[in-house]
């Protein structure tokens, strides 16, 4: 009996058992790692920076080599206004959120006009700019030396981020859980499958009448936001905003950890996050070097022999479990 | 008067360094479309030859230039085989992976063989300190750097001027299906320009230790400037590369002794709104 | 530089579906579009042949906007599009399909038509709504997936579609978007002859308030669908008329063997 297509459209987007096991593992750190909260939160943070990316990279097929710079300017911005009396960490994420997609918005008429070698070099040069900026401009950045006198108040009004890290980590992975639904439902909803056949075929978009720069623009936006928002909560949790938040290195990073889980799967960005950072954090104790050049090796191997990720290499098992196309 | 010809010569002088280093790039971005971001890691494989045969081997330092340019195409060689060919018809994405991995590697290996300090340069006394014209201070470095370039530039335009290997690259570099369609083996043509590119950049890389340092991130520094100079002069173009460079150099320069504070930020703001006018770079095509 | 003559069963009062007015365009030396004026009167099915190399896809991208010419005017009915984006043309009711599977890999039938459905709607930007919650949209591409016979496939991924199929769903997502002019782009091509039968009846059972222009390299279905032929060689049209006087025309013959296939 064939299924009807409302059936399908709902067994297409309908959370899977895994999914939810998945946000219950996420509770785990509170128990079985009380002591790493603090990475945790980083990792929570870092991971809605990949999902950020991913909705530009893997559901509308843009390579960005300069998404860190949202993620530095939503940092800078909440650090700022810490500064400057806005100590309530909720409306900093606002406004951090406001300008970045301000300026998202701004930058994504670059974006939409341009193809191929041009559109990776203006988000490669709109990163070195922005972080060039952020180092000329320490009058009111830090410049090297980073930002002074962050001043974050509490959660609520009650609840302080403190060493321990709890209050950092239940932020993080809430505000990581809100904009994941948000994201679920944009890549589940018409623009998400009007994303979805920009990156298919970019030629066919056109020809059945698609504004094609215009949904570009509009996802751009709302990934640039996404992005501030990391950027913010990294500078609310941790008090701390430097330079390296701009750094070609994060956006790099970022660009591996969706290597790692496989892009335009939703989950990838978390997973590979996860991944990325806990191998991170247990070789922190090899020198910097090594740490890239295993990172340079499975880039290479996985473009080589794995075109769709390491989790992509299962990526038919992973399809199979999802229960959906990608 | 005299300081802005000397900041002209300084970025001329830099210009023609970042022409040497991105070059071989434009013009197998023009060729084959293929992204390769490890591009100045050749370039400091170069600049690493000539440290190793200068403080370990006792070599003079004009006869390890010949050594870098070989080196760097040799291994570009290996590199074009095993890995690069498989990638011609990929994505730009898996292009831009496979390149920074490599760069990544290089950067490693670099570290641990070398280490990260900041190397110093084997320059040859005679090519050190500064001569007088017209009451203008001229490093004798930087003219030697110049005279090198524009004596390759010069090679280069011979070349693809008057050799059949020039015309192939010229018909490749125009239209690849048309020029397969010709009889022309494009394929090797692209891995022979490829090996001349990489050398180029390893020759640059050798000559840069005196201007600007080596040190193993210089690979991925490096690789921004020759991306902004590659895109703005438009790719397959020798000219564009070289008024790219020149524009890039001078700007660079001349940006940071006149108007330290805003640092390099200038050249990024020159790179993105050239790209907006011209996407294809200023002599690239269309 | 050749006068069209407007169709027999067309009067002088109807306005053409769609009409080119001195088309020119070339690229550097080579001229791909010479003076080419063309009308496409309401309702009828018109047929573009012509050798590899005449122009005739060249013409449909004009015509769609893909590329712009260096002269002349495109009329869909009253209105001059000449200057207009690809995607306004759609939105205009001018709408094509390609010659070469131009499809969406890992989305499934179902999802190519429904988002070209979407775009129709201007919905497809809405991304606060999932999609379960557009029945109507999808449900009216199922059932234009089931009138090309492609039911049946409605939920693989276009990737693991038959090249047959294949080109039906390049028609389905085309009807999709409710056109009033179809541009079809040699739609049988690479099909073998049983099964482009199958497409051809698909094709004559359009409804007649699309109007037809196609191109095609198969003389017998060029008989049998088209009322006009038009002859396209070198970026220039040759000269066009009814089957019976294509057919007997010794220059066509002589240009354009018929019946022979790419």
């Amino acid at each position: 009996m064939p299924m009807t297509p409302h059936d399908y459209l709902r067994a297409q987007t309908r959370w899977h058992p895994l999914e939810i096991v998945f946000w219950l593992a996420t509770l785990l750190p509170f128990v079985l790692f009380p002591s790493y909260l603090s990475l945790a939160s980083q990792i929570a943070i870092t991971a809605l920076f990949a999902l950020s990316l991913d909705l530009i990279l893997g559901y509308a097929g843009i390579v960005s080599l300069g998404h860190a710079a949202f993620f530095g300017i939503g940092a800078y911005t909440a650090g700022i206004i810490s500064k400057h009396g806005i100590t309530d960490p909720l409306i900093g994420l606002v406004i951090a959120a406001a300008l970045t997609a301000a300026i998202g918005f701004a930058t994504s008429f670059m974006v939409s006009r341009f193809k191929h070698l041009a559109l990776i070099m203006i988000t490669l040069g709109f990163g070195f700019l922005v972080h060039e900026l952020a180092n000329a401009m320490h009058w009111l950045t830090g410049g090297a030396d980073g930002l002074q006198g962050i001043n974050i108040g509490k959660l609520f009004g009650v609840f302080e981020f403190d060493l321990w890290g709890q209050t950092a980590y239940i932020y993080s992975l809430v505000v990581l859980f809100i904009l994941f639904l948000v994201v679920r439902r944009l890549t589940n909803s018409p623009f998400g499958l009007a994303l979805r056949g920009i990156r298919e075929n970019s030629v066919r978009m056109p020809a059945i009448g698609a504004p094609s720069a215009a949904h570009i623009r509009k996802v751009y936006t709302i990934s640039a936001a996404i992005a501030g928002i990391a950027g913010a909560l990294l500078a609310q949790t941790t008090s701390t905003v430097s330079l390296g938040v701009l750094d070609f290195q994060r956006s790099a990073d970022v660009l591996v950890m969706l290597v790692l889980g496989g892009a335009g799967l939703m989950y990838g960005g978390l997973i590979g996050a996860i991944i990325f950072m806990v191998a991170r954090d247990q070789f922190s104790g090899i020198n910097p070097q090594f740490w890239y050049f295993w990172i340079g090796l499975l880039l290479v191997v996985v473009v080589m022999l794995l075109p769709n990720g390491i989790l992509g290499g299962l990526s038919h098992l992973y399809r199979t479990v999802m229960g959906r196309r990608s | 008067m005299g300081p802005i010809i000397g900041v002209l010569f300084d970025g001329f002088a830099y210009g023609m360094l970042l022409f040497l280093l991105s070059v071989g790039l434009s013009v197998t971005l023009g060729m084959m479309n293929f992204v390769n971001l490890a591009h100045c890691a050749f370039a400091m494989l170069g600049g690493y030859v000539t440290i190793t045969l200068v403080n370990t081997f006792g070599w003079p330092f004009l006869a390890t230039l010949p050594m870098a340019f070989l080196a760097a195409a040799l291994v570009s060689v290996i590199f074009e085989r095993l890995l690069y060919r498989r990638l011609y018809r990929a994505s730009e994405l898996d292009q831009v992976l496979l390149t920074i991995g490599l760069a990544f590697m290089s950067i490693a290996t670099a570290a641990y063989v070398f280490g990260t300090i900041h190397q110093s340069a084997p320059t040859p006394s005679f090519l050190r300190g500064s001569v007088q014209y017209f009451g203008i201070n001229f490093g004798v470095y930087r003219l030697f750097l110049v005279a090198v370039a524009l004596a390759v530039t010069l090679v280069l335009v011979l070349t693809l001027e008057y050799t059949r290997f020039g015309q192939q690259v010229r018909a490749a570099v125009d239209n690849q299906r048309m020029a397969r369609g010709l009889g022309i083996n494009v394929d090797a043509t692209f891995a022979a320009t490829f090996a001349l590119g990489s050398g180029l950049a390893g020759l640059g890389g050798a000559l840069a230790i005196e201007m600007v340092g080596l040190d193993p991130s210089f690979a991925l520094i490096y690789l921004v400037y020759v991306l902004i100079v590659v895109s703005v002069g438009g790719l397959g173009s020798i000219l564009g590369s070289f008024i790219a460079a020149v524009l890039i150099g001078v700007s660079d320069i001349a940006g940071k002794y006149y108007v330290p504070e805003i640092g390099s930020f200038l050249i990024y703001l020159v790179m993105i709104v050239l790209l907006m006018w011209r996407p294809s770079g200023l002599f690239g095509k269309r | 530089m050749t006068e069209t003559a407007l169709a027999p069963n067309a009067s002088a009062a109807t306005t053409p579906a769609l009409a080119t007015r001195n088309l020119n365009k070339r690229f550097g030396q080579l001229a791909v579009a010479r003076d080419i004026s063309i009308t496409l009167p309401r309702g009828e099915r018109y047929a573009l042949i012509g050798p590899n190399g005449a122009g005739k896809t060249t013409l449909i991208n004009l015509m769609t906007g893909m590329i712009k010419p260096d002269s002349g005017q495109i009329l869909l009915g009253d209105t001059d599009i000449t200057q207009l984006r690809p995607e306004q043309r759609v939105k205009r009711g001018l709408v094509r399909t390609f010659q070469i599977n131009t499809l969406f890999p890992n989305l499934s039938a179902l999802e190519a038509v429904t988002l070209s459905i979407f775009e129709r709607n201007n919905e497809a930007g809405i991304w606060w709504k999932a999609l379960p919650s557009y029945r109507n949209d999808a449900d009216e591409a199922y059932e234009i997936l089931k009138s090309l016979r492609l039911g049946d496939h409605a939920y693989r991924a276009t990737r693991e579609l038959a090249y047959g199929q294949q080109r039906l769903l390049e028609i389905a997502v085309a009807l999709a978007a409710k056109p009033q002019v179809l541009l079809l782009d040699e739609p049988a091509a690479g099909v073998p002859p049983e099964e482009s039968a199958e497409l051809f009846s698909v094709i004559a059972e359009l409804s007649k308030d699309i109007s037809v222009l196609f191109i095609e390299h198969d003389m017998n279905v060029v008989f049998r669908f088209a009322s006009r032929i038009i002859v396209m060689v070198g970026g220039a049209i040759l000269l066009e008329g009814t089957p019976q006087e294509i057919s007997t025309d010794p220059r066509v013959r002589e240009v354009y063997l018929g019946g022979a296939h790419p």
